[in-house]
């Protein structure tokens, strides 16, 4: 009972879709059974892409490593541009008062906005679904370790100052491992935004991943194929966030100890 | 006298100014410390002990008045001049081993040329076999003496000490006083240790300069002639207590101060 406590809402949620479908409180044919998608989405994962009539047989996969390399390499973009910038923003007041107020005006633009202008400089191609995901990525990055390197311990740094440290040690050695949790924090918001980026890009600005085929499958009236891919990006998002969570379990040891002590 | 001063102070004042407000923190402060002498700051809360062992340390600048240390002005924090805090400081993604070659390693020097140094100072204050823990694995009092151990190995000129061990029990405290105090009689490094403890000063020091209430002054000094090596035993001696009794009236005259005009001390 305690294990299935969890998996009670997801099953009456479940049981109530299959309901509503079966009486008919939804309109027939356009809203497909929880059985359907399952269906559905088997065919869409197995399915033989040759024999198939079904154009979405067999080519979930290939689907999901397209959005997936791109949500990769935009945020691992991001992160390589977003985490040193973070750093200097958040240590040098010269450097803070050139490009903060620019990061803040631009970062209410949500990414959706930036679609038009993004497919004018870069075209239907992959750089304007990378520039949008690392773009939607970047800001939670930048601000967090930002924010991080300014919380860094006064006394932490006089006791590397006196040791000897200077600027290039403290901020390796002392400031970017202050702010690793807080950058981490950035990371884990980074990488949700990339999600919805990638989505956004892939309706509109390329042809293929799983925003291409959620819009595609939209304008053919497959909404099995829809709520499957929904799913299938919840999926891919949730193990993404969790490889992070690991990761900086690894990394942050010292601090799950603090935590205990 | 000042050819053999480590750390000399010249009339040296400290004013804060904070938001419009002036406080004066030090006032006209001299001071000269020898090398292998044991010094001690004695003074009641917030009488700008801590700001004094922070000019020396290079942290903070006096507003009048010169600093020197080997006969130079102080402007930056140096290796040469090492702080023991009152928090213990450590790095706390840092082992213990990492945290006592901080210094060491940030000078660049070789793993294999201070290894053994390294373990001879572990061992000495008693952390043999914690050296892969983090500090969120050790106690209070086991966590500055890694604060000591990393400032030991660098071997220093002087040792800055900022109550060091005023954040630990009692019980503890006394450990760590007989531990300086073997370290100090082994190395005989010069050391400038600032507490508000009578007694921590009188066991441990070989001159302790009184201090007075904000703004803060140098009262008097008294020279500790109490034989080496000491133990906590010697607390329990005549003449300790008749220094203690001295250090006591002059105390009381500024904690009395403190009471009347000093209402923004702790």
């Amino acid at each position: 009972m305690r294990r299935l406590w969890p998996a009670l809402l997801p099953l009456a949620f479940l049981g109530l879709w299959t309901l509503a479908v079966e009486q008919r409180w939804v309109t027939e044919g356009i809203i497909p059974s929880p059985l359907q998608v399952a269906r559905s989405w088997q065919r869409w994962i197995f399915g033989s892409p040759v024999k198939s009539l079904s154009p979405y047989s067999g080519t979930w996969l290939a689907a999901v490593l397209y959005s997936s390399r791109r949500v990769l390499q935009g945020f691992l973009l991001a992160a390589a541009v977003g985490i040193p910038l973070g750093l200097f923003v958040g240590w040098n007041r010269l450097v803070a008062r050139l490009v903060d107020p620019s990061i803040q005006l631009l970062r209410p633009v949500p990414i959706t906005a930036w679609l038009p202008f993004a497919i004018a400089v870069f075209g239907i191609y992959d750089a304007s679904a990378l520039f949008l995901i690392g773009l939607g990525a970047f800001y939670p990055i930048v601000v967090n370790t930002t924010h991080g390197v300014r919380d860094t311990n006064l006394l932490l740094l006089r006791a590397a100052r006196m040791m000897g440290a200077g600027e290039a040690t403290i901020l390796t050695k002392v400031v970017f491992r202050s702010a690793l949790p807080s950058i981490f924090t950035g990371l884990r918001l980074g990488i949700g935004i990339a999600w919805t980026a990638v989505i956004v890009a892939e309706m509109i600005a390329v042809k293929s991943g799983l925003g291409y085929v959620l819009w595609d499958a939209y304008y053919v009236g497959r909404m099995d194929i829809c709520v499957a891919t929904m799913l299938s990006v919840g999926l891919l998002g949730f193990v993404s966030d969790r490889a992070l969570q690991l990761l900086s379990r690894v990394v942050l040891k010292w601090r799950t100890l603090e935590a205990h002590a | 006298m000042s050819d053999r001063a480590v750390v000399e102070l010249a009339e040296v004042w400290k004013v804060f100014d904070t938001g419009g407000r002036r406080v004066e923190a030090l006032q006209a402060v001299s001071l000269a410390v020898a090398r292998n002498e044991f010094a001690a700051i004695l003074g009641p809360s917030g009488c700008g002990k801590s700001t004094l062992l922070n000019m020396v340390a290079g942290f903070d600048a006096p507003t009048r008045g010169s600093v020197l240390f080997d006969g130079e002005p102080v402007r930056a924090p140096d290796p040469r001049r090492a702080v023991v805090f009152q928090e213990p400081a450590l790095f706390p993604w840092y082992t213990v081993l990492d945290n006592v070659t901080f210094g060491l390693r940030t000078r660049g020097l070789p793993a294999a040329s201070y290894r053994a140094r390294v373990e001879a100072f572990i061992e000495q204050v008693g952390l043999r076999g914690f050296e892969a823990h983090y500090p969120a694995e050790l106690s209070g009092g086991m966590k500055q003496r890694v604060g000591i151990a990393r400032v030991l190995v660098m071997e220093p000129d002087v040792l800055l000490m900022d109550e060091p061990f005023g954040s630990l029990d009692a019980q503890t405290r006394s450990l760590m006083q007989e531990l300086l105090l073997s370290v100090w009689e082994r190395h005989q490094q010069t050391v400038l240790f600032v507490t508000h403890d009578i007694e921590e000063a009188l066991l441990l020091a070989d001159s302790v300069s009184v201090m007075t209430a904000r703004p803060g002054r140098i009262k008097k000094r008294l020279a500790v002639e109490l034989p080496r090596p000491r133990s906590l035993e010697v607390t329990t001696s005549p003449f300790f207590n008749d220094l203690k009794r001295e250090v006591l009236a002059l105390i009381r005259e500024e904690s009395v101060k403190a009471a009347a005009y000093g209402p923004e001390t702790r």
